[in-house]
C-alpha cells in the first residue's frame, strides 16, 4: 500500500476541501477501497476520513414520507432496521444478501454505492484496463468474461457494478444527496453511475471532492411494500457477488398492476433499471404471461460482451422469477438465505 | 507523520503512536501488540479469519485502518474467555469438534458470539450458515461449527431465562 | 525376553483404554483461545518483515527491477534479487531425490511461471515491505505463455504420481468393448485447484552463526529439514524446525517450497530474523496446485449390467521445469472388476507452478470422472448405479489380481444406502421435486484409497513416577495427531493418555515420516506402539528377572501393561506399578526406541485399501441453474478408528471437498497470459458453510490384520473420492444433464434445462 496522508475534517466543509485536492480519496468503512489499495489497484496520495464526520449515520423518516439514509449508516443497520425492513423488504433482502455479516457491519450506504467492479482485468494491475488506465485497451474483451455485461457496455470497457443494495434501490426512485464545493444537490440514483462509453474511468457524474451525504426514498417507494422482492443467482449459496439479480416491486390493486418496478443487477456499469419492461406492466394482471413479456422487453438490448450469452436468457429468467415472487407477495419474515432460489429447501421431496 | 491513538482493547486501554497510518487492526493487533491469536487468512476481507469485535460488532479487521479507529473498544479471541473459564462457545467448538487445523478458530468463534449479539440467526440452522458464511474453513469443520452455535445459544438463553425468572 | 506379543491380534491390542475413544482435541484450549502458535505468531527480538515480488508475467525474464525506489521508502532495510542474495550449497534446480521439487530462489532472471517470486524486500514493518515490493516496477522481456491442456506436443510421462507407472493393462480392452451390448465414451475435464489451506504459508528464520531456528508449517518435517541442509550446506544437528500445527496443509506443505526458502535467504543476508508470510495471491504459483485434467473413458457392459472393458485416459500438465502428473487414470485400478482394464497418462508442459499432490492427488480426479462414467453406464443398461456397482464388485484387486486385506464396502453400501433412503430412487432422472418446485435429484460414488504405510521412528520412555514419555516428531495440519497418536502412546505403554507427555511438531523428535497419503497416523502410530512395546519389554524385563518383583519368573507367562502396572497374564492378582519396577532397580527413566514401516511381504500378497460409498441429494432451480447439495451421507470402511469424533471430521472434511469439487472450486487461467485471474478466496469459490447440507457419516467396521499392527488405513482423503461423483451423479438425477466439466457451471445446465 501506497504511502498517503490521512486527514480527519471535523466538517463536512473540511471534507470536501480536502478530498478536491488531485490525489485525494474518502474513507469510509475502507471495506472496498483498502481492498484496492491493497491491490495495488488504487494508490491515493490522501485519504479523507469521513467516519468522524457528525449527522451522516441517521435514518428518518421525513415530512412527506421520504426516508432519508445518512452516507454513513452501516448496510447491516440498515437492513436490521425493523422499520426499513418492513418499508422496503426488497431492499433490506438485497443488503442481506452481499457479502458476509462481518462486511455488512463495517460498509456503509455511501460507499455501497460507489464500490469498484469485480472484473478481474480491473483488479489485475499487469492487465491493460481502460477503467485503472485510460486508454490502456481492454483485456477483458477478449480474455474470461463469462462474468461481464451484457447490457449498456463498450468497447472500451465491459465491466459490470457489483451491488446489490443499488439494484432495488434504483427501482424505488431513490436519490443521492451529494455536498460538493458548489454546495448541496441531488441526482436520481439511476443518473449517479455512467456507462462506459469510451470514458469508462469515470463511472459516475461525482466531481472531485463530491461526498455523498445521504440516500432519500421517495415517498411513493413505501407503495411497494407488499410486493417487493430481490432474487440473486450466484455460485455459492452465500458469499458471493452476483451473476445476475433481479429486484422487483409491484403495486397491485384490485387484481391489476397499478405499478411496476423493476432492475437488473450484475448485467451492466450500474444497476440496470428496465423501464420498458415496468411500462408493458402497467395495468395488467399479474400473469407469467405478462412477466415473461416484461422479461423479453428488459433484455431486448442485451448482447454478450464475450463468453456470457447465457447471462442474457438468466436475465430474463430471473426477471420472471423476481416478478412472481412480488406478486405472490412479500414474506412476513426475510428468508433464512436472503435473496437466494434456495430461500426455502426444507420442502418435502415428490417423486 | 505520527498519530496518537487510543483504543480499549480487551477491556484494557491501549495508548499508543501510531508511526504510519496505513496499519490495519489486523497488523496493528498482530505484529505491534503481539496479540496473534487473530488470524490473517486473506487480507482482502474474504476469508474471516481476521474477525473481530468493534464497539460489540464483528468486522473483518484486515480491511479497517487502525488510525480511523481511534477510540474504540475492540474484542479479540484473546478477550474471550476469563481466565481459565472458556466462553460456552469455545467450549462448544471443543465438544463439537467445530475446527481440525484451528486456524479459522478464532475468526469463527468471535463471529459466533457477534452473530449471537446481532440475535439475527436464532435457533435456526439455516440462518445459522447463512449467518457464519463470511468465516471460511477449508477444512470443513461447518457441520461441527454450527452445532457449536446451537449450543452454545441454547444455553445461553436458558442462563438468559434463569437470570430473568 | 517376556511374552510381549502386541501385534499378533491387533484387534484387540490390549487392554486399550485409549484407541477408540472420542476424546475431544488435546490442543482444543489452545485453539479456542488463540493461543495455539503458527508459524506466523513468532516475533523474536529484532526481527523484520519481508515481502515477496512476484511475477506477473507467465514467461520470459525480468529485465529490471526499480530497488533504489524499493530502498527509498522509509523503513527498507534490503532488497534481495538475483544479483543480491546469500550463496547456496547446491543449486536448487538439482533433484537430489525424487521428493526434491525445483524451486525459484533467486537463482537467475528467468520466469517459468506467473506468481514467481523475483525479489524480496526486507524491511523494520509490514507495510514497508509490502510497498518496497510494489515499488520494484519489474520490466520484463516477455515470451509466449504456454497454458492449458493443449499448450504443446504431448508426451507420456516416465511416471505418474508418486512412481506410478504412466500405462497400466490388463486384458483386451478393443475386445471387451466390441463385445459389449451397452458402450459408453466420455470426456471429463476437472480444473486446476489450489489447496489454500487457511494458513498462508509462512517462515520466521533466525540464524545464530551457522545455526538455524525455523519456525515454519511443514507436513514433513524431516523432509524440510534434509532440503534446508542441502540447500545451506549445514548439517542436520544445526537446524532446528518448530512446527506444532499448521493452518492447514493438504499437501502443499509437504514439502520445501521455495517462498520459504527465500525466508531463510533474507534472514542470513540482514543477520536479524526475518518473518516471510505469502499473500493469498501469492499462494497461486509456487506451492503447488492440483493440475487439471481431461479424461476419456470408454466402458462397456454386457447385457447384464458386467463391465466387459474400462479403458481410463488422462490428460495432464506439468511445469516447463519439474515433473509431478496428477495419475487420475490410477483410480481405475481398483474399483470395478472388468476383464480388460487399460488405464493411460499423457501430459503437456505449461507455464506453471509444478503441480503437487493435494489432498487425493489423482484418486479426486480420476473419481469424479470414473464414478460419473460409471452412473452413464448404469443408466445405458437401465440399471440402478448402486445394483451396477454391486453387480461389478471386485472380490479382488482386478488388475492385480491380489486379495484385499480386508474391504468392507458392500456393508458401506448397504448402510450408506439404507440411511440415505436410497431404495425410493427413480431410476429415471428428472422425477422428483421439493414443495417449492426446485428439481431433487439422489446421486451416488464409490470411495476409496490406499491404505500407505512409510517409514517413522519414535521414542518411547517410562519414568520414575511411573508416567510416561513419547516422542515423534509428527504433524498436526488438523487431522488431530496430537490427539489421535497420543491415544496410541497411552495405550503402547499401557497408561492413560493424560499421564503421558506426548511432544511432536519440532525436527530434534525422531522421524515421524512426512503427513500425507493419509498414512500418517498409520505410519506414526506404527512406530509409536513399536516403541511402547520395546519400552514395556524393558519394564518387564527388570520387573520378571528381579526375585523382589511379585512379577519374577513370569516370563513364560508374559506380563500385560494396563493403567501404568504390569500384571501377569496368567494371574491378574500379580502386579506391579512401573513407578515401583523403577524405583526397585533405581533408574530413573527408561527408554527405547520403534519404527513404524511398511510389511513388504503383506503387501506383496494382499492389495491395501480404504472403501466407502457416499450418496448425495441436490436441488437445482429449474430455471436458474443454481445448484445446492441438501443432503450426504458417507458410509467408510476405513481400518481402526483411533478417534471417532476427529475421523467423522476428517470424513466430513472430505466430503465438502468432494462438493466443492463438483460445484465451486477452479483456478480460471488467462489464455493468452497464463495468469490467474482469481488468485483470492473472493472469486476462487471454496464453500462456505450455507452451502455445507447436514452430513452423516457412518464408519464401518473392520479389521484388518494386515496393513499394519494397529490396523489403521487412514481417512484423510477418502472422504472427497466418491463424493465429488455422488453429487455430479445427483446433479443429472435432478436435471436429466450430463455435465462433465468440473465444477458444474450454471450456464450448462441452464442452456439445457
Amino acid at each position: 500500500m501506497k504511502q498517503f496522508d490521512y486527514v480527519r475534517p471535523g466538517t463536512i466543509t473540511e471534507a470536501v476541501a480536502a478530498a478536491a485536492q488531485p490525489g485525494a480519496v474518502y474513507l469510509a468503512a475502507g471495506t472496498n477501497l483498502l481492498d484496492l489499495m491493497k491491490g495495488g489497484v488504487s494508490r491515493p496520495d490522501r485519504l479523507v476520513d469521513v467516519t468522524h464526520l457528525e449527522g451522516l449515520d441517521q435514518i428518518e423518516t421525513l415530512a412527506d414520507g421520504s426516508l432519508r439514509i445518512g452516507a454513513l449508516v452501516r448496510n447491516a443497520d440498515l437492513a436490521h432496521d425493523a422499520d426499513f425492513a418492513r418499508s422496503y423488504p426488497a431492499v433490506a433482502e438485497a443488503l442481506l444478501s452481499g457479502a458476509s455479516a462481518q462486511l455488512r457491519n463495517a460498509a456503509t450506504v455511501g460507499g455501497n454505492l460507489l464500490q469498484r467492479t469485480r472484473c478481474a482485468y480491473f483488479y489485475d494491475t499487469a492487465s491493460r484496463c481502460n477503467k485503472r488506465e485510460p486508454g490502456s485497451g481492454c483485456d477483458a474483451s477478449d480474455g474470461e468474461n463469462r462474468g461481464h455485461a451484457v447490457l449498456g457496455w463498450s468497447e472500451s470497457c465491459i465491466a459490470t457494478h457489483p451491488s446489490d443494495f443499488c439494484v432495488p434501490l434504483v427501482a424505488l426512485d431513490a436519490i443521492v444527496e451529494i455536498e460538493g464545493r458548489t454546495g448541496r444537490r441531488e441526482i436520481a440514483l439511476d443518473e449517479l453511475h455512467r456507462l462506459p462509453g469510451d470514458a469508462p474511468e469515470r463511472e459516475s457524474v461525482l466531481e472531485p471532492g463530491d461526498l455523498i451525504v445521504a440516500v432519500r426514498l421517495p415517498p411513493a417507494a413505501r407503495g411497494f411494500a407488499a410486493h417487493a422482492r430481490y432474487l440473486k443467482v450466484r455460485e455459492r449459496t452465500s458469499y458471493a457477488f452476483a451473476v445476475v439479480s433481479a429486484a422487483a416491486a409491484l403495486r397491485i390493486e384490485n387484481g391489476r398492476i397499478a405499478e411496476a418496478r423493476l432492475a437488473l443487477g450484475g448485467v451492466a456499469a450500474k444497476p440496470w433499471r428496465a423501464r420498458a419492461a415496468e411500462d408493458v406492466l402497467r395495468n395488467v394482471a399479474p400473469t407469467a404471461d405478462a412477466f415473461q413479456e416484461a422479461a423479453w422487453r428488459a433484455l431486448a438490448d442485451a448482447k454478450p460482451s464475450g463468453d456470457n450469452a447465457f447471462k442474457i436468457e438468466l436475465a430474463r429468467r430471473i426477471v420472471v422469477r423476481a416478478l412472481l415472487l412480488a406478486a405472490a407477495g412479500t414474506p412476513a419474515r426475510l428468508p433464512a438465505l436472503p435473496a437466494s432460489p434456495f430461500a426455502s429447501t426444507s420442502g418435502a421431496i415428490h417423486a | 507523520m505520527n498519530h496518537s491513538i487510543s483504543l480499549t482493547v480487551n477491556g484494557a486501554r491501549r495508548d499508543f503512536v501510531l508511526d504510519d497510518p496505513r496499519v490495519t487492526l489486523l497488523d496493528l493487533l498482530r505484529e505491534r501488540l503481539h496479540l496473534t491469536g487473530t488470524k490473517k487468512g486473506c487480507d482482502r476481507g474474504q476469508c474471516g479469519a481476521c474477525t473481530i469485535l468493534v464497539d460489540g460488532k464483528r468486522i473483518n479487521s484486515c480491511l479497517a485502518l487502525a488510525i480511523s479507529h481511534d477510540g474504540a473498544d475492540i474484542l479479540t479471541i484473546e478477550g474471550i474467555a476469563r481466565g481459565d473459564q472458556l466462553h460456552p462457545v469455545q467450549a462448544a467448538f471443543i465438544a463439537h469438534d467445530g475446527f481440525q487445523c484451528g486456524f479459522c478458530t478464532p475468526g469463527q468463534i468471535v463471529s459466533a458470539i457477534g452473530m449471537m449479539r446481532e440475535a439475527q440467526a436464532g435457533d435456526d440452522p439455516e440462518r445459522i450458515r447463512e449467518c457464519m458464511s463470511g468465516n471460511l474453513c477449508r477444512c470443513g469443520a461447518y457441520a461441527g461449527i454450527v452445532d457449536a452455535v446451537l449450543e452454545a445459544q441454547a444455553g445461553m438463553d436458558e442462563t438468559n431465562q434463569r437470570r430473568s425468572a | 525376553m517376556p511374552e510381549l506379543n502386541l501385534t499378533s491380534a491387533p484387534a484387540h491390542l490390549r487392554h486399550g483404554s485409549n484407541i477408540g475413544q472420542p476424546l475431544t482435541r488435546r490442543d482444543g484450549v489452545l485453539k479456542v483461545t488463540g493461543r495455539a502458535t503458527y508459524a506466523a505468531d513468532n516475533h523474536p527480538p529484532g526481527m523484520l518483515f519481508a515481502a515477496m515480488a512476484v511475477s506477473s508475467i507467465a514467461r520470459g525474464r525480468v529485465v529490471s527491477l526499480d530497488v533504489a525506489a524499493a530502498k527509498r521508502h522509509p523503513g527498507v532495510v534490503d532488497v534481495m534479487t538475483p544479483d543480491h542474495k546469500p550463496a547456496l550449497a547446491i543449486d536448487p534446480d538439482i533433484k537430489t531425490n525424487p521428493f526434491v521439487f525445483r524451486m525459484e530462489v533467486l537463482q537467475s532472471s528467468e520466469v517459468r511461471y506467473a506468481n514467481q517470486p523475483i525479489a524480496v524486500v526486507i524491511a523494520e514493518t509490514l507495510e514497508a515491505a509490502t510497498e518496497g515490493a510494489a515499488l520494484l516496477a519489474p520490466r520484463y522481456e516477455v515470451l509466449p505463455a504456454l497454458v492449458g491442456l493443449d499448450a504443446g506436443e504431448s508426451y507420456v510421462p516416465p511416471v505418474v504420481g508418486v512412481g506410478n507407472p504412466a500405462e497400466h493393462h490388463h486384458g483386451d480392452v478393443e475386445a471387451g468393448l466390441a463385445s459389449a451390448e451397452k458402450q459408453i465414451e466420455a470426456v471429463y475435464e476437472t480444473p486446476p485447484q489450489y489447496h489454500n489451506a487457511m494458513e498462508p504459508h509462512a517462515i520466521v528464520a533466525s540464524w545464530d552463526g551457522d545455526h538455524l531456528s525455523v519456525d515454519m508449517p511443514t507436513q514433513g518435517l524431516m523432509l524440510s529439514l534434509a532440503r534446508i541442509a542441502e540447500l545451506f550446506g549445514i548439517t542436520h544437528d544445526k537446524i532446528h524446525i518448530r512446527s506444532p500445527f499448521l493452518g492447514g496443509g493438504f499437501g502443499s506443505k509437504g514439502l520445501m517450497a521455495g517462498p520459504p526458502t527465500l525466508g531463510i535467504m533474507a534472514a542470513k543476508l540482514v543477520g536479524r530474523p526475518v518473518k516471510l508470510v505469502l499473500r493469498r495471491e501469492q499462494m497461486y504459483g509456487p506451492v503447488g496446485h492440483r493440475a487439471p485434467t481431461r479424461q476419456r473413458l470408454r466402458l462397456g457392459a454386457d447385457g447384464e449390467g458386467r463391465l466387459t472393458a474400462l479403458d481410463h485416459h488422462a490428460r495432464t500438465v506439468s511445469s516447463t521445469f519439474d515433473d509431478f502428473y496428477e495419475p487420475a487414470a490410477d483410480a481405475s485400478h481398483t474399483l470395478y472388476a472388468a476383464p480388460a482394464i487399460r488405464t493411460s497418462h499423457d501430459a503437456v508442459r505449461v507455464n506453471t507452478g509444478t503441480p503437487l499432490f493435494m489432498r487425493a492427488p489423482g484418486e479426486a480426479t480420476g473419481s469424479i470422472a470414473l464414478e460419473s462414467a460409471i452412473d452413464e453406464v448404469a443408466w445405458a443398461c437401465g440399471m440402478d448405479p448402486l445394483a451396477f456397482r454391486l453387480k461389478n464388485y471386485a472380490e479382488v484387486e482386478p488388475i492385480s489380481g491380489k486379495p484385499f486385506s480386508s474391504k468392507a464396502l458392500r456393508a458401506c453400501y448397504e448402510k450408506g444406502a439404507t440411511r440415505f433412503g436410497w431404495a425410493k430412487r427413480p431410476l429415471q432422472p428428472r422425477q422428483m421435486r421439493d414443495d417449492a418446485g426446485l428439481l431433487v435429484g439422489w446421486g451416488m460414488g464409490t470411495a476409496t484409497f490406499p491404505a500407505l504405510m512409510f517409514q517413522a521412528e519414535a521414542r518411547a520412555a517410562i519414568r520414575r513416577d511411573g508416567s510416561g514419555v513419547m516422542e515423534i516428531g509428527a504433524h498436526d495440519m488438523g487431522q488431530g495427531a496430537w490427539t489421535a497418536l497420543a491415544q496410541i502412546a497411552a495405550d503402547a505403554v499401557g497408561l492413560d493418555v493424560d499421564r503421558v507427555e506426548f511432544k511432536a511438531g519440532t525436527s530434534d523428535l525422531p522421524d515421524a515420516g512426512i503427513a500425507g497419503g493419509s498414512a500418517h497416523t498409520a505410519t506414526a502410530g506404527a512406530a509409536i506402539h513399536s516403541a511402547g512395546a520395546a519400552v514395556i519389554a524393558r519394564l518387564a524385563d527388570l520387573a520378571t528377572t528381579d526375585e523382589r518383583s511379585p512379577l519374577f519368573g513370569a516370563g513364560n507367562a508374559g506380563v500385560i501393561a494396563r493403567d501404568g502396572r504390569l500384571i501377569r497374564r496368567d494371574d491378574e492378582s500379580r502386579s506391579e506399578s512401573y513407578a515401583e519396577i523403577l524405583a526397585r532397580a533405581g533408574v530413573a527413566e527408561i527408554e527405547a526406541r520403534g519404527t513404524g514401516a511398511p510389511n513388504p511381504a503383506a503387501m506383496e500378497e494382499y492389495a491395501m485399501h480404504a472403501h466407502g460409498a457416499v450418496f448425495a441429494e441436490v436441488k437445482v432451480d429449474p430455471e436458474l441453474g443454481q445448484v445446492r447439495v441438501t443432503r450426504m451421507v458417507g458410509a467408510f470402511a476405513a481400518g481402526r478408528i483411533v478417534n471417532p469424533r476427529m475421523v467423522q471430521s476428517q470424513l466430513f472434511g472430505g466430503m465438502i471437498w468432494g462438493l466443492s469439487f463438483a460445484l465451486h472450486e477452479e483456478a480460471i487461467t488467462d489464455r493468452r497470459s497464463g495468469r490467474i485471474m482469481n488468485a483470492n478466496l473472493g472469486e476462487y469459490h471454496i464453500p462456505v458453510n450455507a452451502d455445507v447440507p447436514p452430513l452423516d457419516v457412518i464408519t464401518v467396521e473392520e479389521h484388518d490384520p494386515h496393513v499394519n499392527a494397529l490396523g489403521i488405513k487412514g481417512v484423510g482423503e477418502i472422504g472427497i473420492t466418491g463424493s465429488a461423483g455422488a453429487v455430479a451423479n445427483a446433479v443429472w438425477h435432478a436435471t436429466g444433464v450430463r455435465v462433465r466439466r468440473f465444477p458444474i457451471r450454471i450456464e450448462e445446465l441452464l442452456t439445457q434445462l
